[in-house]
């Protein structure tokens, strides 16, 4: 701190990023431990402790324990379609060639535009009756108009939908994240790997992936948070249907705790997964740290 | 072990015209060390990446043991490079650096261990195998990319501006381990470096480049005794050759040429000369004089002069001297081209 300036400065620029977290997050996250060890209900008054009867109820519920599952499907098959996807854009983008930059922007698109906005657009697409999709393939003859598939309808087709969307709507933020890894390393280590006698696969697995590795740990445990608490895509495109088989915990705390009133079983729901997600951004920040370094 | 050959061989850029190479036509002997010297943007670390393979010619041909190798990739050439940067992979050990290329052959892993053995010795950082390149020095930095290069015993050796990034002293002693090691190996190699003490030092010959073209390719003392042109002899030699425009023509000579009157070899006819020091540096071995030039056809002429330190008595500013300068010393470039011509008479 320069000698001139007030010493209650520094705290006070600071203050509004402070109130912003305590009350938008802390407060909120606290209030939930509450609801989620007592019996709260929308409406009601009154708090009395009930231990982990919410917790024991919920484990209990077949749609909980089926949204569980959903989750982790949801998180690592889309966790995987999203680096796979994200390195081969960002492995085409890297190089300049005409249109890069156009291209570029139409690929973070999906990232910048709402993600309302994205999947109202996707729930036409995979309209039963209006699906451009199913349009296409008619007209191909590939289905038969009378039996087309239904993308939101049927629970499997339902559940690849929602994968897929989701997918389609982080996938652009990994692939800036890893261009920016791409872009990181030097030109001269691959031209050296290629005098050195390897090819394109070598090169690209045992040379340049490999350091790239602590650029897309970064990628991916944030994909990984963003999808274990992202309610959006289901929320929008299934509500959690067909018969509850493409719910996620975070679409059934809201579904269990706001449109079902049940507060407490609802703040149980959504705090199940928080150990996970704390080990998870703890490696994130480690990681992150150790990509610095190097 | 092989020859390298160029013909023609021209790099054009969209963008401007640093680091094209215009048509250059080279030879390089077998097991040679061919340094290609230039300032930068002359187009010399261009011309060594389209022997790499790294650069694709706009025309023209490569040659790499007789071979036309224009079309095939770098790992077909059987070439090795030393980087600038070095390039180690950073995640590997440098026994994983080292081994790479033979992996890349597919060598069993006994084969590799004995090569690398072999190649670490060579360059004495065995005890190092173990190490990441980022616990290293610069200078092991630089071995290690040399046993890098040299393990797979390649047929042609190309650096580019390998002691660039060492400081000053240990430059020195690299050029040397470098030098020995090649002779050592004996493996055709092709250097690219804008320091014309490590060209001058380390090279068989020297080629001299200047916007895209050789400028003239020959020994250490062809290049500096016998300069093709204007270029070539003001480019090499610190400080350059003196140059002096008298009647269309322009006549060179080296500052240490430049001597007082009576401390010149004997031998040989000579020309006499006044000289009026302007101010001097003095570097500790050998005192740089400024000055001008009077007398005769010279007179007022900026010059620059080069006495060992033990030289006799020291100039004051402003104080004329005799001076002289050996008739076999002078030599005559064409105003024009800047190219060599005959000697014009001087008096």
């Amino acid at each position: 701190m320069s000698p001139g300036s007030p010493r209650w400065l520094g705290p006070v620029m600071l203050l509004p990023a402070i109130v912003y977290v305590i009350g938008l997050v802390g407060v909120p996250f606290v209030l939930s431990f509450f609801y989620a060890l007592g019996d709260v209900k929308v409406g009601s008054v009154g708090w009395h402790f009930v231990g982990l009867a919410n917790f024991r109820s919920v484990l209990e519920n077949p749609t909980f324990r089926h949204a569980l599952s959903n989750s982790f499907v949801f998180t690592i098959s889309s966790q995987i379609l999203v680096l796979v996807g994200a390195n081969v854009l960002a492995l085409t983008l890297k190089d300049a060639f005409r249109g890069r930059r156009f291209l570029r922007f139409l690929i973070l698109l999906p990232w910048v535009a709402p993600v309302s906005i994205g999947s109202i657009g996707w729930k036409w697409i995979l309209d039963s009756l209006y699906s451009v999709i199913n349009w296409v393939l008619v007209r191909l003859h590939l289905v038969k108009p009378l039996d087309v598939p239904m993308w939101l309808g049927q629970p499997t087709l339902a559940m690849i939908s929602v994968i897929l969307v989701h997918t389609w709507h982080i996938m652009p933020f990994a692939t800036v994240i890893l261009l920016a890894g791409w872009t990181a390393i030097p030109k001269d280590i691959p031209e050296a790997a290629a005098v050195d006698g390897a090819g394109y696969f070598r090169t690209l697995f045992q040379i340049t992936l490999p350091m790239l590795l602590p650029i897309v740990n970064v990628a991916l445990l944030f994909g990984i948070i963003f999808t274990f608490t992202d309610m959006t895509v289901v929320y929008i495109l299934t509500r959690g249907g067909p018969y509850d088989t493409t719910q996620v915990l975070p679409s059934l705390a809201f579904f269990t705790g706001i449109l079902g009133s049940d507060l407490a079983e609802g703040a149980a729901i959504s705090l199940f997964l928080v150990p996970l997600l704390a080990a998870v951004a703890w490696l994130m920040l480690r990681t992150a740290r150790r990509a610095e370094v190097t | 072990m092989a020859v390298v050959e160029t013909r023609g061989l021209t790099k054009v850029f969209a963008r401007g015209q640093v680091g094209a190479v215009l048509g250059v036509d080279l030879l390089s002997r077998e097991g040679e060390f061919l340094v290609l010297l230039g300032p930068s943007g002359s187009g010399k670390t261009t011309l060594l990446r389209m022997i790499a393979g790294l650069e694709e010619p706009t025309s023209g041909e490569i040659r790499i043991g007789g071979v036309v190798v224009n079309a095939l990739s770098p790992r077909e050439r059987r070439i090795a490079m030393v980087f600038q940067s070095y390039a180690l992979y950073p995640h590997l050990t440098v026994l994983g650096n080292i081994v790479f290329p033979l992996k890349a052959q597919g060598m069993p892993a006994s084969e590799r261990e004995k090569k690398a053995q072999w190649a670490s010795g060579l360059l004495g950082i065995g005890h190092l195998l173990g190490r990441k390149p980022r616990e290293l020095s610069g200078g092991e930095r630089q071995r290690v990319a040399l046993a890098r290069a040299i393990v797979r015993e390649p047929s042609v050796f190309l650096l580019d501006e390998p002691l660039s990034n060492l400081d000053a002293k240990l430059r020195a002693s690299a050029r040397e381990e470098i030098e020995q090691f090649q002779k050592k190996i004996g493996t055709t190699t092709i250097y690219v470096t804008h320091d014309q003490i490590e060209a001058m030092a380390m090279g068989d010959r020297i080629a001299v480049m200047n916007h895209g073209k050789v400028r003239q390719i020959g020994t250490p003392s062809e290049v500096y005794d016998d300069p093709a042109d204007t270029f070539v002899a003001t480019f090499l030699g610190s400080p350059p050759m003196n140059l002096v425009e008298i009647d269309g023509a322009v006549v060179g000579f080296r500052p240490e040429h430049l001597r007082p009157a009576g401390s010149a070899p004997s031998g040989g006819p000579s020309m006499s000369l006044r000289f009026r020091l302007g101010h001097e540096e003095y570097l500790g071995s050998e005192r740089i004089l400024y000055g001008t030039l009077g007398g005769g056809r010279f007179e007022g002429q900026k010059a620059v002069a080069r006495l060992p330190s033990t030289h006799g008595r020291r100039l004051a500013p402003d104080e004329v001297a005799e001076f002289e300068i050996s008739m076999r010393d002078l030599k005559f470039f064409d105003r024009a081209s800047g190219t060599r011509s005959s000697p014009v008479p001087l008096s």
